[in-house]
């Protein structure tokens, strides 16, 4: 496999020529906020917080799906990246119903997260208060669609690695949703395997384990990569 | 099928041609304003003067002048009426023995009709749709036959890209070097997409195309799979034309029938079988990706390219994508030759265009006109201008992903990259002009609307950033924005432009944008405490 060399702020990095440009950054020990992805699932460059300025081309580009190439020069943190980020947080907060005083994952969210990293500390657009529901009727776990922001996670975690697709997007545009089955309520859809996958892959305090309350929400990230490593390397200890 | 069959073919198709023929438009302008009624009225005024053995009523496709329908068009004497009513039936017959045609004659040397040149509609209006064999008559799968018995595939592609043909869906890229792409992937299964989800509001183009001459876009497809190595080829179109799926479905068929398609096409080792794929309503399907994965069976929406779906498209596998237009271009070019075509146009950009006229017009309809063509011929002396008298304000091109070029650039040529210089787009065809009465804030507010609804919602920019958007100018139409409202305005379209996954919402900014900078003024008015414009961007200090 051939390497490729390139600059990331200024930062010299090699690396192999199919790595993508997150990656890059990751191993060159720059921080690019990202969302929607989630390592171990397949990348699909919706939430738009990874954008990055390529030397020589006007155009932004997503760092979790842009290959790296030869002599790149990768900007990751301009003021118009910062600009443009602050604003796509402020759009998510304000499309649904975040409100962290009373959320399971106050505290460890990675929207809030992401929320800081940007510095946005209010939203200038005006909040949509969507009309949303919740789904508590599973016997474990919950979703509430208010603290949804679509990133798709639990989407291709339950697909790709549990591979029962309990869940898939409905709807378009501002009235997606996150559904469950043949859009059946979660507790009545047989595919579920009750794993827990999609509650720890949720970035925010959307997919939630019942029981727990304000700020109580802990994952076990870790899980995906053991499951991973167990399936190729047989090890099924940890 | 050989060669002699085709042309015995088209001989018989000749002989049973009867002196006198009247045409009546029943693609889907005319046909909803009662066409089918007025050709089954011409039908039994024919029998019942027993003209039968020299009269033939034939449907036709689109004969252009579709703000008139329903129209009717008498050969040899081209006489065209206007506005046909059932009634007017059989004064029509009656004329051709001396009598008065009680329906309205139009003027067959309209500037309208005058200007034109036909290359993707010169069998529009002329043929049945859904007759191959006039289509045969007419010259048509004799390219077919020439490509696959007498051109290598490199010496197909090396005409398509010596004609400096691009794409007609509106970004314009080199089609020859699309073709060339897809062929130099390794030997495989491969596909050839032809993208009839023509979604713009205001634009038929391709309706029409498919309408009223269905044969020239499979067989535009078919030489296109022998010059990349496909042996399939899929055709994805909106169910919103019910008319067009039928001439396709009938006109596949008949092909079929004709072994023109499927198996050793003309006896050569050529394989291509094409399907139809019906979209169910989605604009976004449009996109390429999203139209793929739809063909696929999955939800219709947009993945980042690379990899483009040359190198990888339908199931992961090498794919020629154009549109109908493009399509439609093929045959002609390779029975006239490239440089028939390159002769045709501006520099960089050659052949015709078909463009559907619409808006406060006084002639509606569809026209073909060359690359270069300045705007004001096509509004004015095609389009005669506002009725009653009303001052053009501007046209808008490209649908929601366009803008509107304000009457003060009418005498640039339409080609790509004049119009791209005017911060609006080719678009697939949709041309909507607009007068002095006409808001072009409420335009603006209409397509964001439009992209709104019609977002797919995977990423944030265009999901929100639309919703957002629209409620500003929302906030703006209703006279409850400030002078910071605009400014957010602005700097919400750039970020959706730049932050935007696919071409839906990187251009659902444009109609936005392109009012802002040619009527400012208007937005300003509009505000709480209206302001005036600075005069930093205006009309006339064009530059």
């Amino acid at each position: 496999m051939s390497v490729k060399t390139l600059k990331i702020d200024g930062i010299d990095v090699a690396i192999a020529e199919d790595a993508t440009i997150l990656q890059a950054a990751r191993e060159a020990g720059v921080p690019i906020p990202t969302l929607c992805h989630l390592d171990g699932v397949t990348d699909i460059g919706a939430c738009r917080l990874c954008m990055v300025e390529i030397a020589g081309t006007p155009r932004l580009f997503p760092a979790c799906v842009t290959q790296v190439a030869e002599g790149m020069e990768v900007s990751t943190n301009t003021p118009k990246l910062q600009d443009y980020r602050r604003m796509v947080v402020e759009l998510l907060f304000a499309e649904g119903n975040h409100v962290c005083s009373f959320c399971v994952a106050n505290g460890n969210c990675e929207l809030q997260d992401v929320a800081i990293e940007v510095g946005m500390d209010h939203s200038r657009f005006p909040y949509r208060f969507p009309d949303r529901q919740v789904d508590i009727s599973h016997p474990l776990f919950g979703i509430d669609h208010n603290r949804c922001i679509l990133c798709t996670r639990c989407v291709r975690v339950c697909d790709e690695i549990e591979g029962a697709h309990v869940w898939d997007v409905a709807q378009r545009g501002e009235n997606c949703y996150i559904v469950s089955g043949l859009n059946q309520p979660w507790g009545a859809v047989d595919a579920c395997t009750s794993c827990g996958k999609c509650v720890d892959a949720c970035p925010t305090g959307s997919i939630f384990r019942k029981g727990e309350t304000t700020g109580e929400k802990e994952r076990d990230r870790n899980k995906l990569e053991f499951l991973v490593r167990a399936r190729e390397k047989k090890e099924w200890t940890r | 099928m050989d060669i002699t069959e085709l042309h015995e073919i088209a001989k018989q198709e000749r002989d049973r041609r009867k002196p006198t023929q009247i045409r009546c438009c029943t693609a889907a302008g005319c046909l909803s304003s009662g066409s089918a009624a007025v050709r089954d009225g011409l039908e039994a005024a024919v029998q019942q003067t027993g003209l039968e053995a020299e009269v033939k009523v034939c449907s036709v496709g689109c004969m252009r002048f579709c703000g008139r329908g329903p129209l009717v068009e008498v050969d040899p004497s081209s006489t065209l009426y206007e506005q046909v009513t059932p009634d007017d039936a059989p004064s029509i017959i009656a004329a051709l023995k001396g009598g008065t045609a009680t329906a309205t004659k139009g003027d067959p040397n309209h500037p309208f009709l005058t200007r034109q040149m036909p290359i993707v509609l010169e069998n529009s209006g002329k043929i049945d749709p859904e007759r191959i064999e006039e289509y045969i008559a007419a010259g048509g799968y004799e390219p077919l036959y020439h490509v696959l018995t007498e051109m290598t595939p490199t010496e197909v592609i090396e005409e398509v890209t010596k004609s400096g043909l691009r794409g007609r869906g509106g970004g314009g890229y080199p089609t020859g070097l699309k073709w060339a792409t897809v062929a130099k992937m390794p030997p495989g299964q491969k596909y050839v997409i032809c993208n009839a989800d023509e979604g713009d509001p205001g634009a038929f183009m391709d309706r029409s195309v498919l309408e009223s001459d269905p044969h020239r876009v499979l067989e535009g497809m078919a030489i296109a799979g022998y010059a990349i190595g496909a042996d399939r080829g899929f055709i994805y179109i909106r169910a919103e034309y019910p008319l067009a799926i039928k001439h396709l479905q009938k006109a596949i068929q008949q092909a079929k029938k004709y072994e023109l398609l499927g198996s050793q096409i003309f006896g050569s080792g050529f394989d291509f079988k094409v399907d139809i794929r019906i979209g169910a309503g989605a604009f976004v399907c449009g996109e390429e990706t999203a139209l793929m994965h739809s063909i696929q069976g999955e939800r219709g929406i947009p993945r980042p390219r690379p990899p483009y779906p040359a190198e990888s498209g339908l199931w992961g596998c090498p794919t020629l994508i154009n549109n109908v237009e493009t399509y439609a271009n093929i045959a002609p070019i390779i029975r006239n030759g490239g440089d028939w075509y390159a002769s045709i146009g501006t520099e960089k950009s050659k052949g015709t265009k078909v463009f559907a006229l619409t808006g406060k017009i006084e002639n509606t309809g569809l026209i073909e006109v060359p690359m270069g063509t300045t705007l004001r011929q096509i509004v004015e002396e095609m389009g005669g201008g506002v009725p009653n008298g009303g001052k053009v304000k501007g046209v808008q091109t490209g649908g929601p992903s366009g803008g509107c070029i304000p009457a003060a650039f009418f005498d640039t040529p339409v080609d790509y990259e004049s119009l791209q210089k005017l911060g609006t787009m080719m678009g697939s065809g949709g041309m909507i002009v607009m007068d002095e009465e006409t808001s072009m804030v409420e335009i603006a507010q209409f397509y964001m609307e439009f992209c709104r609804d019609e977002s797919c919602g995977k990423c944030i920019p265009c999901r929100a950033g639309t919703v957002q958007l629209h409620a500003l100018l929302n906030k703006i139409v209703n006279r409850q924005a400030t002078q910071k409202d605009l400014e957010q305005l602005e700097a919400l379209c750039y970020m959706v432009k730049e932050m935007s996954l696919c071409g839906l919402g990187q251009t659902a900014p444009n109609p936005v944008l392109s009012t802002l900078k040619y009527f400012k003024q208007e937005y300003l008015e509009l505000l709480q405490s209206p302001v005036e414009d600075n005069g930093k961007v205006t009309v006339s200090q064009s530059s």
